[in-house]
């Protein structure tokens, strides 16, 4: 065990992982983070605390990991290289598993352009490859990148996005290998609507061997509405929504049931695809969703260990 | 007594532009202004610098006549020209001036009616905004 | 070449109208290349200048000049005469220009008439694009002769991000993603192999992040008596 975190726990048994998203709040209000922990607890086996997601002001994905810590649901924080230079970010690695938080997901992170503070400077120090390659150091030698040795590593569980829909497609599959060689424990996708494509990069990722070397969790997103489908078909760079799926959320009588219906489809076929060992559900502003499909996915109950 | 009518400089082409002019002055029309014609071979030789220099040597509104974009003797200079109308009516936007001093026109030779329209457009710009320099006259 | 634009018109004049006096100095250099500083724009900004004077009733005197290269002070000495007459100077190279004008006559006041943007090049008429940073450490022969840390938006060093879509930037649509283009020309190339394996944290003390940078050469420096002999202080 590398962090004995419940996620690793889920994976080393061999059973099919779920995690979900929890955004943490614009605002200093823990309560929405409670009301969402007590609400999901059990319903996934760690949850997502997004870091400043689209470059929007939120509260803190470290003190988000805390608030819900304290409901007895386990984090994943998200830690993007966007706002952090590498001693923030060791900084926080440090503080984070001082805390408890076990899990981390290294992500360079969205730019700044898209959020509420255009006028930032960002740093960029790492991307999220060097920040997993760091941060693995960090945990195995104690080492940090300056060469600095400390006492009391960091016990932490280390994942990493990867993106099948993006381009260059070819290269899609090195860049995983890149993260898995970097140290990346489990790595969570970008959310799949065009199933034969992401089959595509999984055939690559296996014939490469590197499902065996790291933990793939598929991501999924529940529509709402037509509307959200055109949304992310068009205007989310990286994302591929194919029409008959737009099609398919247009033609619904009721658009919700259908954007779950669709969502616990496309999960029952994952869960058939060699080399995928979970899901991961973004149900953005949506959370209230994710225990019915769970449930309707058939991945109740989620796995307990003796801790 | 001296000359209290607009003052208008004009950049013509030699090829539409001048040919143009010298139709409506044939005609005999009179203008209420001071227009004060300068022939170059081509509108896309007028530079933002010549325009910029005319107003400030004196002139309220400056014009620029070339050849039909479609039907320009040199291919492009008129395009060019009114790309260099838009830079220097930019520059006066910006400084808080009139941009409406400066104007691109195109006319085929024959469009006799063209030039006077354009004298009168121009004399009505400086009616509105006054001379750069002074008071409204 | 460094590449610049000038600022808007009103703030210029707005930062001039205190004094009576203005030079305008240009340089031939880069700002000549971009169409921003050279010649030509000197004059154009001075005639535009007057016109405005003239408008608002504003007695200022304004003249333009230009130098070779404003970031070279044996160019800017031959010109210090019209500098110093002034009340100001404003520089139309890039900050360059403006900072060799201010150190030189560290009293008299030299104002900047453009924004200086980036090292870039130009890439057809009336277009320029940023390829460098000068981080101070070149890798371009790993990537395909591409700098991904000029180009990308996040600088990254291990390939595109996942908001790479149709081998554009997510930042900007209209920008190629530098990563997409690193891939294509490492392929052209038969070079895929170089980014294949993890490229580690870049040691950024080269740059600016490590302080103000001076480069010295020794063999080419004046040793402190060919300084006396020459005059140069
Ligand atoms: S899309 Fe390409 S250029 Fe833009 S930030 Fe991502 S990797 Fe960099």
């Amino acid at each position: 065990m590398k962090a004995g975190s419940n996620l690793e726990k889920v994976f080393e048994s061999g059973q099919f992982a779920v995690t979900a998203e929890i955004g943490p709040p614009q605002s200093a209000n823990p309560e929405p983070l409670t009301h969402h922990a007590k609400m999901l607890k059990g319903y996934a086996d760690a949850f997502n605390l997004t870091d400043n997601q689209t470059a929007v002001v939120r509260l803190s994905s470290i003190a988000s990991a805390v608030i819900i810590m304290r409901e007895g649901v386990e984090p994943v924080i998200q830690m993007t290289c966007r706002d952090r230079n590498r001693i923030a970010l060791q900084s926080d690695l440090l503080g984070a598993a001082a805390l408890g938080v076990k899990n981390v997901l290294c992500l360079t992170g969205d730019h700044q352009t898209f959020g509420n503070e255009k006028g930032a400077k960002n740093v960029f120090d790492f991307d999220s490859i060097v920040e997993l390659q760091v941060f693995d150091q960090l945990r195995t030698q104690g080492k940090q990148v300056g060469g600095e040795v400390l006492k009391d590593p960091p016990k932490t569980y280390l994942g990493c996005a990867e993106n099948p829909f993006a381009t260059p497609y070819e290269y899609r599959a090195s860049r995983l290998a890149k993260k898995v060689a970097a140290g990346a424990d489990f790595c969570q996708t970008q959310a799949i609507f065009d199933m034969d494509m992401f089959e595509k990069w999984m055939d690559e990722v296996r014939a490469r061997g590197l499902d065996k070397k790291i933990h793939i969790l598929a991501g999924v997103i529940p529509m709402k509405s037509a509307g959200a489908a055109r949304y992310m078909k068009n205007k989310v760079p990286g994302m591929i929504v194919p029409d008959h799926i737009v099609d398919r959320m247009k033609s619904a009588k009721d658009a919700k049931g259908e954007g779950i219906k669709l969502c616990v489809e496309q999960i029952e076929h994952l869960k058939t695809v060699k080399g995928v060992h979970g899901v991961h559900i973004m149900a953005v502003a949506w959370e209230d969703i994710v225990p019915r499909i769970v449930e309707m996915a058939g991945l109740l109950p989620r796995p307990k260990f003796e801790s | 007594m001296p000359d209290t009518r607009p003052k208008i400089v004009g950049f013509c082409c030699e090829r539409h532009g001048m040919d143009a002019a010298v139709l409506a002055a044939r005609s005999g029309k009179q203008f209420e202004a001071s227009v004060r014609l300068v022939q170059v071979p081509c509108t896309g030789r007028v530079d933002g610098m010549h325009i910029l220099r005319a107003l400030e040597d004196g002139a309220d509104a400056v014009f620029v006549l070339g050849c039909l974009e479609k039907n320009c003797y040199y291919d492009t200079g008129s395009i060019e020209g009114r790309k260099r109308v838009g830079y220097v009516k930019q520059m006066l936007s910006e400084l808080g001036l009139e941009k409406e001093r400066v104007e691109m026109f195109n006319a085929a030779s024959s469009n006799s009616w063209v030039f006077p329209e354009i004298v009168a457009k121009m004399v009505e710009v400086v009616k509105k905004f006054g001379p750069i320099g002074g008071e409204k006259r | 070449m460094i590449v610049a634009k000038r600022k808007p018109l009103n703030e210029i004049a707005e930062m001039l109208a205190p004094y009576k006096k203005v030079t305008v100095i240009g340089c031939r250099s880069c700002v000549a290349i971009c169409l921003a500083g050279g010649e030509k724009e000197v004059k154009m900004l001075v005639s535009a200048l007057k016109v405005k004077n003239k408008r608002d009733g504003r007695k200022q005197h304004i003249e333009g000049t230009v130098v070779e290269r404003q970031c070279e002070k044996e160019w800017v000495q031959e010109i210090e005469a019209q500098i110093l007459d002034s009340d100001v100077t404003l520089s139309m190279a890039c900050s360059l220009g403006a900072q060799t004008i201010g150190d030189m006559y560290p009293k008299h006041l030299t104002f900047p008439g453009l924004n200086t943007g980036m090292f870039g090049v130009p890439e057809e008429q009336g277009v320029w694009s940023e390829k460098c940073v000068g981080c101070g450490n070149c890798i371009i022969h790993t990537t395909g002769g591409i700098c991904p840390i000029a180009r990308c938006a996040k600088s990254m060093l291990n390939g595109p991000c996942g908001g790479s879509a149709n081998r554009k930037c997510e930042v900007n649509l209209e920008v190629d993603c530098a990563w997409a283009a690193i891939y294509d020309r490492l392929k052209l190339q038969n070079r895929l192999d170089l980014i294949e394996s993890v490229t580690p944290a870049k040691d950024w003390s080269t740059s600016h992040s490590g302080g103000r940078r001076v480069f010295e050469r020794e063999d080419a420096k004046l040793t402190p008596h060919q300084k006396k002999g020459k005059g140069v202080t």
